[in-house]
């Protein structure tokens, strides 16, 4: 079944341009296409009248890579749930539905142009710590050290987390504690992680609340996460913060 | 402190200013906001604690006038005589009003810095996920929680907004208090906005901690929930008992 839609999309031509939603009919639209694709068509119209495009972000378009990510209706990645802009399927609205398409809105994302916004402050984060310094060998070399399956496991659910910034959208605070906690679990859940368990932690923490809010454990974040990152791991990496700080590292001999 | 980073010629604010030096670990520490929630949930458990034990101590109450004074005669003698008359009070007075003031330093700092986290809000409707009222109004039933126990000081502990008030004779002060509609409608609002208030804060405290365990989560939950309602059922029972006239 084809959808009549109608949309209110922010436009703001550059970071100093204050913005404005403007409105527009999307006419005959395939249930099962994706947001995304909505958002093509009505470029493709915008295209043909001569009138800029909407600036989007979007890359793999499988849910897989973290480059898409609009806020609808007031909900991270829209109403499904639990997945990406790009695999949010227009059989979720119904004809007749005003959709309200915005930016991510924190204070560490500026708006580049209207749907895009700058998400380097998360890059900073994962500079100041998402790293480790053990040589690991090549992929032969991967049974050499042994991981524990449950901390692989665990392990691999905190990786899951694509970088899209949905909980930091969806967060009232602005906080980035999901996306953080994701990235300090990951590695400190692993053997080949524990030399920088504490300095990456505090650095990680550090930085991330150089640009983002504080947690008041709503729960938002984990609720609009695409991979459903749960924030038990917040509660983890809290727990390593207050240890780090707690702990004189240098004489325990961890970085 | 990092620098504002700058991509494609949009810079990105930093949060915190520059200027503030090294400083003691502990200084450090709650200068932190992870650090900051760590403290609010210390002295959260101080006083959720503390709530808890004065619910139950005034449930002597319902012993009548002679088990009510005594009562309070044993706490203002208590450690007698190893600390002075009133010693062991004041203790607990310091560490209620330290706690309390760390409580709300904490609060008020991080919700400057969160509102500064997100400047500009979304135009369509807040569709809330997850969030509980409860997390939601944490603000709110903080401020009223805070104007109460300020009223509740100056009602039963120093008399001043009692409008009948026997220095030392906390039964007969209770009952008079309460006898007043007006009186026990604003105790009884008061403590449901604590309710909301603990309910949150008794979960959360877990998360800020990291105290996280798959196995237990789920009953912390259930804790919340059942402190919350044997606190605000016995508080609010006073208030009720005396205008009742179960109490009198």
């Amino acid at each position: 079944m084809a959808l009549d839609l109608t949309l209110r999309v922010w436009r703001q031509s550059s970071p100093q341009d204050p913005g404005r939603f403007e409105t527009y009919e999307a006419k005959d639209i395939n249930e099962d296409s994706s947001f995304l694709e909505l958002l093509d068509v009505v470029n493709e119209q915008l295209i043909e009248e001569g009138k800029e495009p909407i600036a989007f972000d979007h890359d793999c378009r499988e849910g897989i890579c973290g480059s898409c990510g609009v806020v609808i209706n007031g909900r991270p990645h829209g109403p499904a749930g639990h997945t990406t802009t790009c695999q949010l399927h227009m059989r979720h609205f119904k004809t007749g539905d005003t959709i309200t398409v915005e930016p991510w809105r924190a204070s560490a994302f500026p708006v580049i142009k209207d749907l895009v916004v700058d998400r380097s402050a998360l890059d900073g984060i994962v500079q100041s710590g998402g790293y480790i310094t053990a040589p690991t060998g090549a992929a032969r070399d991967a049974n050499s050290i042994l991981v524990p399956k449950t901390a692989s496991d665990t392990a691999m659910d905190a990786a899951e987390c694509i970088g899209c910034g949905a909980c930091v959208a969806a967060c009232p605070n602005g906080a980035a504690q999901l996306f953080t906690a994701a990235k300090v679990s990951h590695l400190n859940l692993l053997p080949q992680g524990q030399p920088e368990r504490w300095s990456r932690v505090t650095q990680m923490v550090d930085t991330m609340e150089d640009y983002f809010g504080s947690c008041t454990n709503y729960g938002e974040c984990e609720a609009a996460c695409p991979k459903a990152i749960s924030i038990d791991f917040i509660a983890m990496m809290n727990k390593d913060y207050l240890a780090a700080k707690f702990k004189d590292q240098r004489r325990q001999g961890q970085g | 402190m990092q620098p504002s980073r700058s991509e494609g010629g949009v810079r990105v604010p930093a949060l915190r200013r520059p200027g503030m030096g090294p400083a003691m670990w502990i200084v450090e520490f709650y200068r932190s906001n992870v650090g900051k929630k760590a403290v609010m949930a210390i002295t959260g458990i101080v006083l959720l604690a503390y709530v808890l034990l004065h619910m139950v101590g005034n449930l002597k109450l319902y012993e009548g006038a002679s088990g009510m004074n005594a009562y309070a005669e044993w706490l203002r003698t208590l450690g007698y005589p190893a600390l002075p008359e009133y010693g062991a009070l004041w203790i607990l007075r310091v560490l209620l009003a330290v706690s309390f003031v760390l409580h709300i330093h904490a609060a008020v700092s991080l919700t400057l810095t969160n509102r500064k986290a997100r400047s500009v809000g979304y135009q369509s409707q807040r569709d809330y996920a997850a969030a509980t009222y409860a997390a939601r109004t944490m603000r709110y039933t903080g401020v009223i929680v805070l104007l109460f126990v300020i009223y509740h000081v100056l009602h039963f502990t120093t008399g001043h907004t009692h409008h009948d008030f026997v220095e030392n004779d906390v039964y007969r002060n209770v009952v008079e208090g309460f006898s007043r509609w007006e009186v026990s409608g604003f105790y009884i609002l008061a403590n449901l906005a604590l309710g909301l208030h603990i309910y949150h804060g008794a979960w959360s405290l877990f998360q800020s901690l990291g105290w996280n365990n798959r196995r237990f989560n789920p009953w912390r939950r259930s804790f919340a929930a059942i402190f919350t309602a044997v606190v605000v059922i016995g508080n609010i029972s006073f208030p009720i008992a005396v205008l009742a006239g179960i109490v009198d």
